[in-house]
């Protein structure tokens, strides 16, 4: 028994290198391996996949009965969700939010992060640039609860510490949590606090990856220290920060959840149009279980602009430099 | 020796430098303000926040939000017990699906990589929605108030299986493996014994962050969980203040209002319970800052 074991190890080691395709017991034992994995893909990547007819359906409770027979039970509605979402007021000002505020903190976002890595890869002490670091990177493990609480205690209407300072100085209270006005300062200042440390270790990795000697010959050439962040350093970042950029514009349509939804404090009426993107919109219906195939029209709306916007950003990636497509 | 002299030669001007660390510092002190400044108020006395405001440093100093909290500690032991559970648990859990997947894949002649590439590709780029996933584990899989609605959801990312193959394909010698089939072990050994303790850096990166988001994590809880005995500490929090909000929007709520305003916990025990979330993150986090960072410079490398 075991000699033939043995000799058919023997075999699967031939047939590897003349690359016979026959099952092997390598196979199987690699098949077993990715069993877990694949039940978890199948019933929490996949299984939702069909959740999407949904949004083709004017869902209804059939009472007594499960989810399922419900769901086949309800009307075939074709594309009217669709219709009703993408003609209401509520899309135009989803898609107009959930757009601008990315933009806006995916530029920021690069601008500072390589920024303050340029700034601290020249500090004299290394040890204060870790510390720097350090610290600096500590805001992007705190989840946004916790940060909606930061917040609250500065803006506070009665007892924040912004209201207090601003009534020492002699003018009125601000009702922070009423006033839209202020909303898009305060979340892109949230934002950009919360991730600049994480960008700014990212690029301070590529910087410190840059060949030197390209700078010992901008030195013999006599090239200032302005000079050679201008002609070296930035063009030698400019492909992770096109990387960058293109990534994060593939995820254009999608927002940080808890950043819309707690900093403002879960959204009060007031700021509802200010501070509304697609998925505080989706959770809110899944919150009220009020016009599901809605939501559901919107959730979908929001998977097929990502699909889009990936493969785009990918092809462009791909346009530029091969070696960085996530495909 | 001459290349060290020439990076001296090449810093930036003292004062430039000096700009710079004030620069630094001011951001340094951003970062950690908050923290501080929540701090102070969990150990404000109640009634100098109600006549003051929130100081940074506190008029009169207090520990009655902590004697509450200690007070109330069998409700807060409890959300802190589903919380480590839950950090716990995901964690193995997400790192075994995760690096079994990788390893899976990084295999070069195994017969269905092809099939189980496209699995863990396609839903990198399409998935079925927010709505759609909740409707599934609510409805068909009935995670609704069971604590692995807090932990299945999160356990796989595509992006990590990804970086895991890399990881294992570029550092793992084929020749090893093949010498250990070739003495007889199986797959499972192999995995077991020689890849896994060869990949400590990556196993403690994709360890942490999903240890970091199972502890984070307040929306599996808001979406699944009413069960006040699986209420994580953050789902703790995210509850209180939505019951703020609701207060806020009905102030004439009447006297079953009043009482229910009564029993409401304090502004300094709110901000004590945040801080009873952040100390352990505060520990922990300088010790393995570096895992993080060298774990965001493989995820550069393509796989």
């Amino acid at each position: 028994m075991k000699r033939i074991f043995n000799k058919s190890k023997e075999n699967n080691h031939f047939k590897l290198k003349t690359k016979i395709k026959k099952w092997t017991m390598d196979d199987t034992e690699l098949t077993i391996l990715a069993i877990p994995s694949f039940i978890w893909y199948l019933l929490f990547a996949y299984l939702p996949m069909f959740g999407i007819i949904i949004a083709f359906k004017n869902y209804k409770i059939s009472p007594g009965h499960g989810f399922v027979y419900s769901l086949f039970k309800s009307n075939w509605v074709g594309f009217d969700n669709f219709k009703y979402f993408i003609f209401s007021n509520a899309f135009t000002m989803l898609l107009r939010n959930t757009i601008l505020y990315n933009i806006v903190f995916i530029i920021l976002g690069v601008i500072v992060a390589v920024g303050f890595a340029m700034m601290i890869s020249n500090l004299h002490s290394k040890f204060a640039s870790k510390a720097y670091q350090t610290i600096m990177f500590f805001p992007y493990f705190m989840s946004w609860v916790v940060v909606a609480y930061f917040v609250y205690a500065v803006l506070s209407p009665e007892k924040g510490y912004l209201n207090g300072i601003i009534t020492l100085l002699g003018g009125e209270k601000i009702m922070w949590y009423q006033e839209p006005k202020y909303w898009p300062f305060i979340l892109t200042f949230m934002r950009i606090w919360k991730g600049m440390g994480y960008g700014m270790v990212i690029y301070l990795a590529s910087i410190t990856g840059i060949d030197y000697s390209l700078y010992e010959a901008a030195i013999i050439d006599g090239a200032s220290k302005w000079q050679q962040a201008k002609f070296i350093t930035l063009p030698c970042l400019k492909p992770i920060i096109v990387m960058m950029l293109i990534l994060d514009t593939g995820k254009i349509f999608y927002s940080d959840f808890g950043l819309f939804y707690q900093i403002p404090a879960h959204i009060p009426q007031s700021l509802y149009s200010t501070v509304s993107t697609f998925d505080t919109y989706i959770y809110n219906a899944i919150q009220t279980q009020a016009s599901i195939g809605r939501a559901a029209a919107a959730s979908f709306f929001q998977s097929i602009a990502c699909c889009i916007t990936i493969l785009l950003a990918n092809w462009l990636v791909s346009k530029i430099d091969n070696e960085n497509t996530i495909i | 020796m001459a290349a060290k002299k020439i990076k001296n030669l090449n810093q930036i001007k003292n004062s430039t430098n000096i700009l710079f660390n004030i620069l630094f510092i001011i951001l340094s002190f951003i970062c950690i303000f908050p923290v501080v400044f929540v701090f102070s108020i969990s150990i404000s006395d109640e009634q100098s926040i109600q006549k003051y405001g929130y100081q940074i440093i506190p008029k009169i100093l207090s520990n009655s939000a902590y004697v509450f909290l200690w007070n109330e500690r069998k409700t807060i032991l409890q959300a802190a017990f589903i919380s480590i559970f839950v950090t716990a648990a995901g964690t193995v859990i997400s790192v075994m699906l995760t690096t079994l997947m990788g390893y899976v894949l990084s295999r070069p002649v195994y017969k269905l990589k092809n099939f189980f590439t496209w699995v863990v590709f396609i839903p990198m780029i399409f998935n079925g929605g927010m709505l759609s996933g909740y409707v599934v584990n609510a409805n068909i899989l009935h995670l609704r108030n069971t604590v692995w609605a807090l932990i299945l959801p999160l356990a796989l990312s595509s992006f990590n299986v990804v970086i895991c193959k890399t990881f294992f394909r570029t550092t793992i010698p084929d020749s090893i493996i093949e010498s250990a089939k070739i003495d007889g072990a199986s797959q499972l050994v192999i995995f077991g014994r020689i890849v896994l303790p060869l990949s400590k850096p990556i196993l403690a990166t994709i360890g942490l962050f999903a240890a970091f988001g199972y502890w984070n994590d307040w929306f599996q809880s808001s979406l699944y969980i009413t069960d006040k005995k699986l209420q994580s500490l953050q789902a703790m929090l995210n509850l209180v203040q939505s019951n703020i909000e609701y207060l806020a929007n009905n102030p004439y709520g009447g006297l079953s209002m009043q009482m229910y305003k009564a029993s409401m916990p304090t502004e300094s025990v709110r901000m004590a319970i945040a801080i009873v979330i952040i100390i352990p993150i505060a520990l922990v986090y300088p010790f393995f800052q570096r895992y993080f960072i060298s774990g965001l410079t493989i995820g550069a490398v393509k796989g």
